[in-house]
């Protein structure tokens, strides 16, 4: 499955979903998907820092031209963990320059989660994206 | 005056608040409390009616300004049971207040020099001190605390040398709600020619304190949890004991003279409160003091800690609920958690449920590290919050579990 299926079926699943309660019940299923990072990959390199929960993310950069990007991490937290499952279906296996180009608080607000986008909202999701963007960044 | 839950929430226009569609239940009062009509209207009145800089205006209005600010302090001193209100020290909180000792004392202090603390402390009266351990090579001994909670006070009876020479205890914990025996430690660390210094943060809040019978050098308070408004607080020290401390900030107010190679110092309390206090916040610290006091205290922490044991009695029935403490004397502070389940995500479900509850260190580390947990959920009661929020957290606690297993 390539990637843009990725968010398309995201959005899909969503739309199923009325209510909150169903929502938070997917975001949990979603991050016990996430195969759980060792020890050892969970230190303070991989750590994203701006998440009162602990969010991990380690990326990997295939050997493609363009490279391809791909992602893995792990939280902590349940719900936060469901966010970085999300974070991850819709970035990772992309390049840079897709990467770049992913509206991501188009895709969250379809997905009825906006409301975790805000900077100031401490669970850490606009920190996850911001780590993305800016690794991606670098590639391009 | 009798004990009316609803009549006193009526004073309270943001309680009326929904949150996610519904009712507001506020559990998180060791945070930041929620303030009566009497502050708001005080702080408005301030700006509205009669407000200019204090102490050395000559109109009216500087003058009646500068009544109202002196006032409130007569009011923390009386609250807190000081001897005169020169020993009141404003300051924008508690944490400010417990840094204002902690720099003012560096003089004092010496490489190996011992500073006491215990493992239940907020990190605002932990870091100062480390700044003295960083800068002047303090030594910091902790006394830890025991699984229920209480501290370990034979250990404290141990700590103390000849170099020991300042010994700084929160009097209720705000993630336990322990109160520790503050009045039987300070008595120690004087036998010992220590300086005592009390961080009674979450304690002023909960119950009446005397500063002269815990026999305490300096007790910090803070105005935001009492009430009142942000930006305010107080530091309470012995007459002789803040005439002894170095002043923390300079600037005007706070000086006698000033020439090209020489200062002088104002007398306390203003030596400490350089440039213009938060004249305002003050004045509603003033209000929420009044406000409080036209109640029974005894009634209030009763009320608390009825609630207190109804959501124990009840979150004891939820799957894998664990109690961090149960210590026997304690205020309205439950901290718990869910095993398998992150105290985050307790907390954001039960927002949605209209229950704000507090999740994670509440800046306390090391006590975190004692009882082996990384976070906690936290619910802390006041005088505003009724049976109905505490029953519907038992329930979204219960909802939590469920979405989290």
């Amino acid at each position: 499955m390539d990637s843009t299926h990725n968010i398309d079926d995201l959005i899909e699943d969503f739309s199923f979903l009325d209510d909150w309660e169903d929502r938070y019940m997917h975001v949990i299923e979603l991050g016990k998907t996430l195969a759980p990072l060792t020890d050892a990959e969970r230190n303070t390199l991989t750590k994203v820092k701006g998440c009162v929960s602990q969010v991990w993310l380690i990326q990997e950069i295939s050997d493609d031209s363009p490279p391809v990007v791909t992602y893995r991490g792990d939280s902590d937290a349940h719900i936060v963990k469901g966010l970085v499952a999300i974070v991850l279906k819709i970035f990772s296996g992309r390049t840079a320059q897709e990467i770049n180009d992913i509206d991501a608080a188009k895709i969250l607000a379809k997905l009825g989660l906006e409301e975790h986008l805000t900077p100031q909202r401490s669970n850490g999701l606009h920190a996850m994206i911001a780590r993305i963007k800016q690794d991606a960044a670098k590639l391009l | 005056m009798n004990f009316d839950v609803e009549k006193i929430r009526a004073k309270f226009p943001i309680l009326s608040r929904q949150i996610n569609g519904k009712p507001l239940a506020y559990l998180d009062n060791a945070a930041s409390a929620q303030k009566p009509l009497a502050v708001i209207e005080a702080v408005q009145s301030t700006m509205q009616h009669s407000y200019a800089n204090v102490h050395r205006g000559l109109h009216t209005m500087a003058n009646e300004t500068t009544q109202s600010f002196e006032a409130a302090r007569q009011k923390v001193c009386e609250f807190l049971g000081a001897a005169e209100a020169n020993e009141i020290i404003f300051t924008k909180g508690a944490t400010e207040a417990l840094n204002l000792v902690a720099y003012g004392l560096m003089g004092e202090i010496e490489e190996g020099d011992e500073i006491i603390l215990t493992q239940t402390e907020h990190h605002s009266n932990i870091v100062p001190w480390h700044f003295l351990r960083e800068r002047l090579g303090a030594v910091i001994k902790w006394v830890p605390v025991l699984e229920n909670g209480t501290l370990d006070l034979e250990v404290y009876e141990s700590l103390f040398s000849e170099r020991t020479k300042i010994v700084s205890v929160v009097h209720m914990s705000n993630v336990l709600g322990t109160i520790n025996p503050v009045k039987a430690m300070a008595k120690t660390a004087h036998q010992h020619g220590c300086i005592f210094v009390v961080d009674g943060t979450q304690a002023a809040v909960h119950f009446p304190v005397d500063v002269l019978d815990i026999d305490a050098d300096f007790y910090a308070m803070t105005g935001h949890k009492l009430y009142g408004p942000t930006g305010i607080g107080a530091l309470y020290g012995k007459r002789e004991m803040l005439e002894r401390l170095r002043p923390f900030q300079g600037g005007g107010e706070m000086i006698e003279d000033v020439f090209l190679d020489r200062i002088t110092y104002g007398d306390i309390p203003h030596k400490f409160e350089a440039g213009t206090p938060p004249i305002i916040e003050a004045i509603g610290l003033g209000a929420a003091i009044d406000w409080l006091n036209q109640f029974d205290r005894a009634e209030i922490e009763a009320h608390e800690m009825k609630l207190y044991d109804r959501a124990l009695a009840g979150l004891k029935q939820v799957n894998a609920f664990k109690l961090i403490d149960d210590a026997p004397n304690k205020g309205a502070v439950l901290s718990f958690t869910l095993e398998g389940a992150h105290a985050h995500d307790i907390a954001q479900i039960v927002d949605k449920y209209g229950i704000a509850i507090r999740a994670g260190q509440h800046c306390t580390q090391p006590l975190m590290e004692a009882f082996g947990v990384h976070s906690t959920a936290r619910a802390s009661f006041a005088i505003y919050n009724t049976e109905d929020a505490v029953d519907r957290l038992i329930k979204a606690v219960h909802k939590a579990r469920t979405f989290l297993s």
